[in-house]
């Protein structure tokens, strides 16, 4: 095996095992799992921001960094989500690794009647790293316990999604430069919405204020806010124009038809949610609209062609973000 | 006087549990997987007046010590509970049940969405997040449980 010369630099091989060799400051996240945004040091997300940056200018330039040409990425997706897959397998084709991919290994003969546990074992002799999507809640801690490689969840069923969470943290870095002094309003089914939670459990790290705009059947959970550390500005309310004016960052979320079992108060509400050209005109001319996507009516097309909207942007940091976090887990960034 | 005796009465052999919440011995018993087919004798005071004040309520088991799984158990029941070891009408241990910092195999996790719930070879796992009061939390999906909720999934 022959690795790449930085690589080198930052590696040794001591048995089965690498071991980094801090050059500036040690990364804590190497040869470590991700499972939740929780197992990231506010440093290393300072780190991740750093790196994700020089990946997005290498992509611009069209200089795939090839620094993991040694390094096989599996990804086991037990439920499918098409666009976090590829995302994951086009940052490790663009540093230069290779993967296997099983798209759905609940019905391939692979794990059939298979526990996750052997699943794991069995990818752990064929890669260096395993990205794994799972319905059930806790599936990717579960994985971690059966396999000393670096597992990274790509979403496990309770909304922890952490690369998710990454790269929106990263779409307001890189937009603004610091997350510290902005005001960031999250828009929509703040109770179902868990990537949301986590999102805003991130930010909380910061010195932010946060403003939670849902109707009110779809509000925060009360277990949930006593989290948020105290001393935290957070605002509460049902209405869009109290916020609209102050935000830096609009966060919009889907509200689900099937979350109403009365659907005329769905369609009640569902316009004082969306964003139009009205919403646009009151917000500030630096402020950002972000969204997960994919969207259905909460963000008007309309909307796509002003200088606020920065959804497509966000997911196109899903690729260099996720290289950005391969290559220092792998620890060759 | 007859009946500061019977409370008193001290066993030959055995484990007394003194200073379990008042109600709860029967949570105890059933934990022990106390019921009519044992061949021992068991005591149960309930809704007794505390020295200290209060109520409380006491088992006594003659012949049968427990498992560390057992009085890790009965702290998820009976937090500050007394154990105190009887041999030959001596008590030869007294300590008092100590929460785990980490609880294997003991509580359930109630999400029917859970990891741990599904054919994986792990036991449920919590980690104590409190002690006073008692909140639990599941390694793998990261629920929260309390004090009845604890109880319920014993
Ligand atoms: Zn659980």
């Amino acid at each position: 095996m022959v690795l790449p010369d930085h690589a080198l630099i930052n590696t040794i091989i001591a048995g089965k095992k690498l071991i980094y060799k801090p050059v500036v400051n040690p990364i804590m996240l190497f040869q470590k799992s991700l499972v939740s945004i929780e197992d990231v040091s506010t440093e290393d997300i300072e780190e991740i921001f750093r790196i994700s940056d020089n990946m997005v200018k290498a992509l611009e330039a069209h200089k795939n960094p090839h620094i993991m040409d040694s390094y096989v990425m599996a990804t086991l997706f037990f439920e499918p989500s098409t666009r976090t897959r590829l995302s994951f397998e086009s940052a490790m084709l663009r540093l230069g690794g290779s993967v296997l991919s099983v798209s759905d290994v609940s019905s391939s003969s692979v794990a059939k009647g298979e526990t996750l546990a052997d699943t794991v074992r069995m990818a752990e002799a064929y890669s260096d790293i395993i990205v794994i999507r799972h319905p059930l809640e806790g599936a990717a801690r579960l994985a971690t316990q059966f396999t000393g490689k670096p597992i990274i969840n790509a979403g496990d069923g309770s909304g922890q999604h952490p690369t998710q969470t990454l790269l929106d943290l990263f779409t307001i870095w890189k937009e603004f430069h610091s997350i510290d002094g902005l005001t960031i309003s999250m828009v929509g089914d703040l109770k179902y919405g868990r990537t949301v939670h986590s999102l805003i459990m991130a930010l909380s790290r910061y010195d932010v204020t946060i403003n939670l705009v849902s109707p009110p059947s779809l509000r925060v959970p009360e277990h949930f806010l006593a989290k948020i550390p105290r001393g935290k500005k957070v605002k509460i309310t049902e209405n869009l124009d109290d916020v609209i004016e102050s935000s830096d960052v609009l966060y919009v979320t889907r509200i689900q038809k099937e979350r109403f079992a009365d659907k005329n108060e769905y369609l009640g509400l569902i316009g004082s949610y969306s964003v139009d050209e009205r919403v646009v005109e009151k917000m500030k001319k630096s402020a950002i609209i972000m969204h997960p996507l994919p969207r259905v009516d909460e963000i008007k097309p309309e909307v796509d062609f002003t200088s606020n909207a920065r959804y497509f942007k966000q997911a196109s940091y899903g690729v260099p973000v996720r290289m950005a976090l391969v290559s220092m887990i792998m620890g060759v960034a | 006087m007859a009946e500061k005796t019977l409370l008193v009465s001290k066993i030959n052999n055995g484990t007394v549990i003194d200073h379990i919440p008042p109600g709860k011995s029967f949570k105890v018993l059933s934990i022990l997987n106390i019921d009519s087919r044992i061949s021992y004798t068991v005591t149960v005071a309930v809704h007794v007046m505390s020295r200290k004040g209060g109520f409380k309520d006491i088992v006594k088991i003659e012949d049968r010590f427990l498992q560390r799984d057992e009085l890790d158990r009965i702290s998820m029941v009976a937090p500050g509970a007394t154990i105190s070891i009887i041999k030959n009408y001596e008590i030869v241990e007294k300590f008092t049940v100590k929460i785990p910092e980490e609880i294997v195999g003991i509580v359930n996790c109630p999400n029917q969405n859970c990891i741990s719930n599904s054919k994986e070879p792990v036991k449920a796992r919590f980690i104590v997040r409190s002690q006073k009061p008692i909140v639990i939390q599941c390694f793998y999906c990261q629920k929260q449980l309390s004090d009845s909720e604890i109880v319920a999934n014993l």
